[in-house]
């Protein structure tokens, strides 16, 4: 009785508080203030700070983005489309919600190859990506220890430059009279120069080496957990080197295969920098398109439409992996 | 007699001279840079048994079963399996199977699959790896659990998981790393005798690494004890207990009371040794053949040593005076810590056999007795 319902832990006044709170003081925790400073308060304040962050810089422009996206374009005004809500004279309220931006999307055969391009780009990009990123992975989590570190540095140490600035150095390294170009035809190999610029060979190549550290790092940081006794125990059971690594390295590599991969995914879907500096013209990808759109058509509505087509695109693999990694977590704990 | 002898000899091989070894290891050595971790070791183990290797943590026990399982090749030496030279055989190619000590149970396979691996190499119909994996998992009772995954099992479970594993290829032999090291105590001895009983069943050639004297001496045929990548004693494990050759192994095993002197009288049938450190002589009755006069150290186990509050009635050898100083009470057996007259503490323990009251027990500080058979002490010359 000591350590509940004492002076401290009650509100002024408490005797009339009501016939709840004086439940709860009755067979709540003792030292209730405490317990909900350390337990409650204390937990939803750290919880707080990202949701208001994403609230504030997420959500709300996500929300400003949806509501543009219904709008009705305007080409001459200032911004250049109708707002939704409109009091009338009567005093009643007209909501119009147009859905044409969305059907023009799936309908205009520009805006579809531009999507089956952009993901076409992605998933390839992606699958370049793992192939060249596994064994690399693999060899820095297999080194050792202060090699490893090195080898690490060396994956991160692109970042240190901007990313436009290596971009605009593969110009110089691919086109006509670039440094490619120029050493084959010195050694003799070619006669005429390739043509790489301006191609889906040079989106290629921008995007997967962009990209590549983001798929070598969750693959390392999965590959160097790894339990090295395992592969002595299947070579024990008469595994050779291949079939050890097809059969416990591989499978317990897939999340960090599909983090990688989600890695690369989704922010090539979108990419705009690569293909507007190295790609063609005339196959946009749709992070280009939704900046004509903007930019030079000033359409805002349907340039918001693209955006949220896009953010559905990814967010569903992403739910779907979400709910793969929550199934795996329950049966882990069970 | 000679029929009884050749049964002997059948139980245990190492006594027959004429017995084939079914693994043989010679001047086997193995280094890490600079560092001798395993130095010059023969043994010759017999088809059936249970040996283990036995030793502190860096004896190079460990080394010496990675290099039969071909994990490590040795610097130089050589090992034979059933007349088989095992240089230059990959892990994958040996029939060895090891069971690790962390298990090492793949994690994302069920333990059928797990069993299942083994046998998925060897090339067999899905019919046949089916029908060994169940009657393995049979074997260790894991029947009902053939789905689950190895984290959803407990570690006995696992443990079992890991032996049918590595005994579902019918190995010619069974490397186990601490077998029994990651199990609560009452789940260990059940599970020595259970793998006891598997093996005589299944007639696989055991070899375990310990660093516990107790698993060792319940589990093995012969033990080997090791220090400093060399083996100091291979013997039964009554051998090794009773008769110690070393101090090292003296001390390793059991507990022992320690004496160090010099040898006053050494004859076929008996010895003497005058000891400064128990204020007396120690009076042998098996003899030594050795140098008299030399430093040796007399062995005296703690459950040997009588514990008295009278002088017994020949008390002039192999007897000395002590006072109790720590009396610890341990339910089966009391230990009594007894500083002789001497100055050195001296280890003794009784079994319980009555309830005693408090005061027909002995108490502390009491004024007491030790004595000793002559036939108990062992002399050890290093």
């Amino acid at each position: 009785m000591s350590t509940r319902g004492t002076a401290l832990d009650k509100p002024p006044g408490s005797g009339r508080v009501g016939p709840l709170w004086e439940l709860f003081f009755r067979f709540g925790p003792p030292r209730w203030s405490e317990y909900i400073r350390r337990n409650w308060a204390g937990q939803r304040l750290v919880i707080a700070v990202p949701y208001l962050w994403l609230i504030v810089f997420f959500l709300v422009p996500f929300l400003i983005v949806l509501k543009i996206s219904f709008a009705e374009f305007e080409p001459f005004g200032t911004p250049p489309y109708a707002p939704i809500l409109r009091w009338l004279e009567d005093g009643a309220v007209q909501v119009k919600l147009l859905f044409g931006s969305y059907s023009y999307l799936l309908h205009e055969p520009l805006y579809v190859s531009a999507w089956l391009y952009s993901i076409k780009v992605a998933l390839v990009s992606t699958l370049l990506c793992l192939l060249l990123a596994y064994p690399m992975a693999y060899a820095i989590a297999r080194s050792s220890p202060t090699r490893r570190n090195v080898l690490l540095m060396l994956v991160i140490l692109p970042f240190w430059t901007s990313f436009l600035l290596r971009v605009y150095a593969w110009i110089g390294l691919l086109k006509n009279d670039g440094v490619i170009n120029n050493v084959l035809q010195w050694l003799g190999i070619i006669d005429e120069p390739v043509v790489m610029m301006n191609t889906s060979l040079a989106v290629y190549i921008g995007i997967v080496y962009s990209y590549l550290p983001f798929m070598i790092l969750p693959l390392y940081a999965n590959l160097e957990k790894h339990d090295l006794t395992l592969l002595e125990a299947a070579q024990d059971l008469g595994a050779g080197p291949v079939r050890s690594f097809l059969r416990i390295t591989l499978p317990l590599s897939v999340p960090g295969v599909i983090a990688g991969s989600l890695l690369v995914f989704i922010p090539a879907v979108g990419e705009y920098v690569i293909p507007s500096l190295l790609g063609s013209s005339d196959q946009l990808m749709i992070a280009g398109l939704l900046s004509d759109e903007f930019n030079l058509n000033h359409d805002w509505p349907r340039a918001c439409a693209v955006a949220i087509a896009m953010l559905l695109l990814l967010v569903g693999p992403m739910m779907i992996y979400q709910h793969f990694q929550n199934r795996e977590l329950k049966v882990g704990r069970r | 007699m000679a029929d009884k002898r050749n049964e002997k000899n059948k139980i245990e091989p190492w006594r027959d001279p004429h017995a084939k070894p079914y693994i043989q290891i010679d001047n086997i050595t193995k280094k890490f840079g600079d560092f001798v971790a395993v130095n010059n070791v023969s043994l010759k183990i017999y088809q059936g048994e249970i040996f283990c290797l036995l030793g502190g943590s860096g004896c190079g026990k460990s080394t010496l079963l990675r290099m039969l399982a071909g994990f490590e090749t040795p610097t130089a030496g050589g090992i034979t399996l059933d007349g088989q030279d095992m240089a230059g055989i990959p892990p994958y190619e040996r029939p060895v199977n090891m069971m690790f000590q962390s298990y090492a149970l793949f994690p994302h396979m069920t333990v059928e699959k797990n069993v299942a691996f083994g046998l998925e190499q060897e090339g067999l119909t899905k019919a046949e790896i089916a029908a060994r994996v169940s009657d393995m998992l049979e074997r260790v009772k894991l029947g009902q659990f053939a789905r689950r995954k190895p984290h959803q099992l407990s570690g006995g479970q696992r443990q079992r998981v890991a032996l049918a594993r590595s005994l579902v290829k019918r190995p010619k032999l069974l490397l186990l790393d601490e077998p029994l090291g990651a199990l609560d105590r009452k789940l260990r001895e059940h599970t020595q005798f259970e793998l006891i009983n598997i093996q005589e069943d299944l007639g696989v050639t055991f070899i375990v690494v310990t660093h516990d004297q107790e698993e060792a001496m319940t589990l093995a045929s012969r033990i080997a004890v090791m220090n400093r990548g060399e083996i100091v004693q291979i013997g039964t494990p009554t051998e090794i207990y009773e008769f110690p050759t070393t101090k090292f192994v003296a001390d390793f095993i059991g507990s022992v009371n320690m004496f160090e002197g010099r040898l006053i009288e050494d004859l076929p049938d008996r010895v003497r040794i005058q000891s400064g450190e128990l204020g007396g002589v120690i009076f042998v009755d098996h003899g030594i053949s050795s140098a008299p006069g030399i430093t040796v150290w007399a062995a005296i186990r703690p459950e040997k040593i009588d514990i008295q509050r009278t002088p017994p009635a020949d008390a002039r050898e192999n007897c000395v005076r002590g006072v109790v100083t720590e009396i610890a009470y341990m339910g089966d057996m009391s230990v009594y810590l007894v500083r002789i007259d001497s100055g050195k503490v001296v280890r003794v323990t009784l079994p319980n056999i009555e309830r005693l009251s408090d005061d027909e027990r002995i108490q502390w500080d009491e004024t007491v007795y030790l004595s000793w058979h002559p036939g108990s002490p062992v002399i050890v010359t290093q």
